[in-house]
């Protein structure tokens, strides 16, 4: 097999005395989507922090491409090809929407002189077209902070499309967001997986939206990875069920 | 400098002097260290006024000298006055720039420390005063160290003070509404307490606390229009030293540079006094900067 | 909205001119291009990267005290020109000397201040928010207290520069020159650089540092460099005002924190920070009101200087510029596009 793109092994975390991750292990493989789910204050979003360098780890080791990251701060993190979205959705927002699309072009080879290049028309013209693959075209020009937070999810998105990362790591990429628009977003994010060939891995409190779109799954709980396997299994794994049905 | 460091050596009890010296300052520097960490913990508000409250107290006690009275005396009414003058100040200013960003706050009130400065420079011109307490200067240690009684006075009345604001703090309701406030200040709103009103008594204290503490430092040091800035920095350098509801770590901070003042105004000769202080704060920020980038956070 | 052009023209004209149309006033408008120079480089900081700095003055101050070294040490000692036996030698300076001190001090002025710029980001820019801003203040406080202990500059006392080799009215117009060219390149240099890579980069700094870093952005390269160009032109207008006034000393001229080093946030915040023309337009206003009121405030001038910075930052934040764009966005591009698709965009205007 290939090595995996993240591969997370006894991963702990704690604040002060809240352990939010205990011996966290579990891997994205290449090209495929993997699903992160659990009850509310599981650890999820710590473990992404974690991943993308937010704060160190008290143990345990995190491996990106077989390459060891867990020391490494989050823009070196970024520059890897490792990005994350926010679950309080994090948008440059006195920025128009062109403006934030293009500022997140790849970081990675950056060298001094570019800082002080413009941008071609190539960029402004993908940049466009991002827009238009998540629906905000005609709000181009409009200031994003001005957006409302479905459109801003959609913008940051584009923001993380335009980067081309390896691995795009989202938190709840559909709250928020209005449930006739979730279909499409789901075919958004597939069509990012197969058509740019991104490795995505998402935390998702909406069953049916991970379930349609996971291929490999992972559940937390109290911060211990509680079972992981197809959507199936974890459909019908009692654990899981109980965790959510669970007093907690 | 060298030789001021050998004649330290050579003579300790000029340590004793300087040690003094110091902490009779710095008890005063813990008083306006405390009102900014306050202000600051309760409502997010950081005050460049701070030392301009504090010279504006002095003068009060000037004036009283001024009208052939005690300028202890000046205390109460220097507290009262500068308690409306901080309720004024909060409904005018503070209160328009409390939800906004840290850095308007900050700026506003680096306006009003322009303000307040040249006001007094307007209505006492520009010479550097004292307020004389005409109270005995006596001698220990053979004579080598100095003590004048208006020191000791000052330090009484700095705890004592302190100990009526804590004691304020904690038993009245108005400091159980601040400190729950301070804590969470949307969970207060649903209790019932008038954050607006809590707000503005939080400031009106504060310049009353700095009210009283220029008092003091009118006795036992100097006043002038312009020194409010130097006071400002060191209550910064206090507040962030200790970090914000600590008050023994507020208390240390202000010895300790009380102290550091004093020590270097000898070693170094006094024209570096104030470079020390704001050297302190550069250093102290890059300190607690050096802390926090150890967990891969930087200073917020 | 007015064409730029004619703004552009409209500005140039009137900087030619102004010592020929305005004689009596060539000083005052040799200062209002420092002003706007001022504030388009705190603005740089301030408004396009969100660090609010008070201590950009450092820089004003330490390209003067270079530039005057500079001058002076390449023909005396620097040590026998600022010791009391040295005050004879001001006005010994050849033109031949006069000028080329004068434009190696720029030259250095300008880079010694860009090395100190990368010296201090290093320091500075771990501090965030009001951290930067008190931190920054410290350094300009700290600046003033040490050059004045420090003798071999003069100490606190100062030092008289070089005195121009020609009458007082051609040095006048010869700085105005120079004041007009720098403030014209700081413009043309920053609205260059506003329009690359890095001006986006700094407004995303602006808007979410964090968010930023987490895309990779190069955020310490940026504020860097930033900081560099605001140290660059301030250095340089550090050395032709000391050159203007003649004589420096640290505290009232070389670092003025609570005069001018607060001028540049007031200027900037009153046209409208974190755009080009809005800190001109700022320091324009403000200069004009400040020389034309100040001397019928009969010694209130201060005051009412720091009033007006509390009602612009109390009640008037967003600035003249700002609060334009507020009443008419249309003007300033914020539209909704009615084509559906880049594709119908292109069908359409082909
Ligand atoms: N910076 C922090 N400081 C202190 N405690 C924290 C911090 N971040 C998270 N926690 C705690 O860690 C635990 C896990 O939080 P986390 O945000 O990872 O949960 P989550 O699974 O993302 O929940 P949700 O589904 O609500 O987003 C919680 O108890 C939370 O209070
Ligand atoms: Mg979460």
């Amino acid at each position: 097999m290939s090595t995996p793109t993240i591969e997370v092994s006894n991963v702990s975390k704690s604040f002060g005395g809240v352990v939010a991750n205990k011996m966290v292990s579990m891997k994205v493989e290449p090209g495929k989507i993997t699903g992160l789910i659990g009850p509310n204050g599981s650890g999820k979003t710590t473990l992404f922090n974690s991943i993308v360098g937010y704060h160190p780890i008290d143990e345990g080791s995190i491996k990106f491409q077989g390459k060891e990251i867990s020391k490494l701060r989050v823009q070196q993190i970024a520059r890897l090809g490792m990005l994350r979205t926010f679950q309080q959705t994090r948008i440059y927002s006195k920025m128009n929407c062109v403006e934030n699309i293009l500022i997140s072009v790849p970081h990675r080879t950056a060298t001094f002189s570019d800082m002080f290049r413009k941008y071609p028309a190539e960029l402004t013209d993908k940049a466009e077209h991002l827009l238009e693959f998540v629906g905000l075209y005609q709000k181009r020009h409009l200031i994003s902070g001005d957006l409302s937070f479905g459109q801003q999810k959609l913008l940051e998105f584009a923001m993380a499309l335009m980067n081309e990362p390896t691995v795009l790591l989202l938190d709840e990429p559909t709250a928020g967001i209005n449930p006739t628009l979730i279909n499409g977003l789901i075919d958004r994010l597939k069509r990012a997986n197969e058509e740019f060939g991104i490795t995505l891995f998402v935390i998702e409190h909406n069953m049916r939206v991970i379930m349609n779109l996971a291929e490999h799954m992972y559940c937390l709980a109290h911060g211990e990875m509680l079972a992981n396997g197809t959507p199936d299994e974890i459909q019908n794994d009692q654990r899981v069920i109980d965790a959510y049905l669970g007093a907690h | 400098m060298w030789d001021n460091i050998m004649v330290l050596a050579a003579a300790p009890v000029f340590n004793v002097q300087l040690i003094l010296d110091g902490l009779f300052i710095g008890a005063i520097f813990a008083l306006a260290g405390y009102g900014l960490a306050l202000v600051w913990g309760v409502m997010n508000v950081k005050n460049l006024a701070q030392g301009e409250l504090v010279i504006m107290g002095g003068y009060f006690a000037y004036v009283m000298t001024q009208l052939g009275l005690h300028p202890l005396l000046a205390l109460i009414p220097a507290f009262a006055i500068m308690f409306g003058f901080g309720w004024l100040v909060y409904k005018i200013i503070i209160s328009k720039v409390i939800e906004r960003d840290l850095f308007t706050s900050l700026l506003a009130t680096f306006g009003l420390a322009l303000v307040i400065q040249q006001g007094l420079n307007l209505a006492f011109g520009p010479e550097v005063q004292t307020a004389q307490s005409g109270m005995e200067i006596r001698s220990i240690f053979g004579g080598n160290v100095t003590v004048a009684d208006i020191r000791v006075l000052s330090l009484i009345l700095c705890a004592i003070l302190a100990g009526l604001v804590v004691l304020f703090m904690k038993h009245s309701r108005m400091g159980q509404a601040i400190r729950a406030t301070s804590q969470d200040p949307r969970a207060a709103r649903v209790m019932g307490i008038d954050t607006e009103k809590v707000y503005a008594f939080t400031f009106a204290l504060n310049a009353a606390i700095c009210g009283a503490a220029g008092v003091l430092i009118s006795m036992i040091w100097v006043i002038q229009p312009f020194y409010g800035v130097p006071h400002s920095i060191r209550a910064f350098v206090v507040v962030t030293a200790a970090g914000l509801g600590n008050l023994p770590g507020v208390i240390i901070a202000a010895l300790g540079l009380g102290v550091a003042e004093q020590y270097s105004g000898f070693v170094l000769g006094a024209e570096f006094q104030q470079a020390t202080v704001v050297m302190l704060l550069i250093f102290v920020l890059m300190w607690r900067q050096f802390q926090m980038s150890k967990n891969r956070q930087v200073v917020q | 909205m007015i064409k730029e052009k004619y703004l552009h023209a409209g500005l140039l004209v009137f900087g030619v001119l102004a010592p020929f149309l305005f004689p009596n006033y060539t000083v005052q408008i040799s200062l209002l291009w420092i002003m706007i120079l001022f504030a388009l480089t705190w603005d740089t900081l301030g408004g396009q990267m969100g660090y609010n700095s008070l201590g950009n003055i450092v820089f004003f101050g330490v390209g003067m005290y270079i530039s005057a070294i500079v001058q002076i040490g390449v023909v005396y000692d620097v040590a026998l020109y600022t010791s009391p036996d040295g005050a004879a030698l001001t006005g010994n300076f050849a033109p031949a000397q006069y000028y080329t001190g004068l434009a190696l001090g720029i030259l250095a002025a300008a880079v010694g201040c860009v090395i100190l710029a990368v010296l201090f980001s290093q320091v500075f820019f771990g501090l965030r928010g009001p951290y930067f801003a008190i931190g920054t203040l410290g350094l300009a406080l700290a600046a003033g207290e040490l050059v004045g202990a420090w003798d071999y500059v003069g100490g606190g006392g100062g030092i008289a520069l070089p005195v121009f080799p020609s009458d007082p009215k051609s040095q006048g117009i010869f700085f105005y020159y120079l004041c007009l060219v720098s403030a014209l390149a700081t413009y043309v240099f920053l609205r260059w650089l506003y329009n690359t890579r890095f001006g986006l980069a700094i407004n995303a700094i602006r808007d979410d540092e964090e968010k930023a870093e987490a895309m990779g952005i190069h955020t310490k390269r940026h504020k860097t460099a930033a900081w560099c160009t605001s140290a660059f032109f301030l250095g340089i207008s550090g050395a032709l005002f000391g050159n203007m006034t003649g004589f420096i000393e640290p505290l009232e001229v070389a670092f003025p924190t609570i005069t001018f080093g607060i001028f540049m946030v007031a200027m900037a915040l009153l046209g409208g920070k974190g755009t080009l023309w809005g800190p001109i337009l700022g320091a324009i206003v403000f200069h004009l009101i400040k020389e034309v009121t100040w001397t019928y405030l009969l010694g209130w001038q201060w005051i009412a200087l720091g009033t007006l910075i509390i009602i612009n930052v109390v009640y008037f934040q967003q600035g003249i510029l700002g609060w334009a764009r507020d009443k008419w966005p249309d003007l300033f591009g914020l539209t909704v596009d009615e084509a559906m698709s880049s594709g119908s965009e292109k069908r359409g205007s082909s």
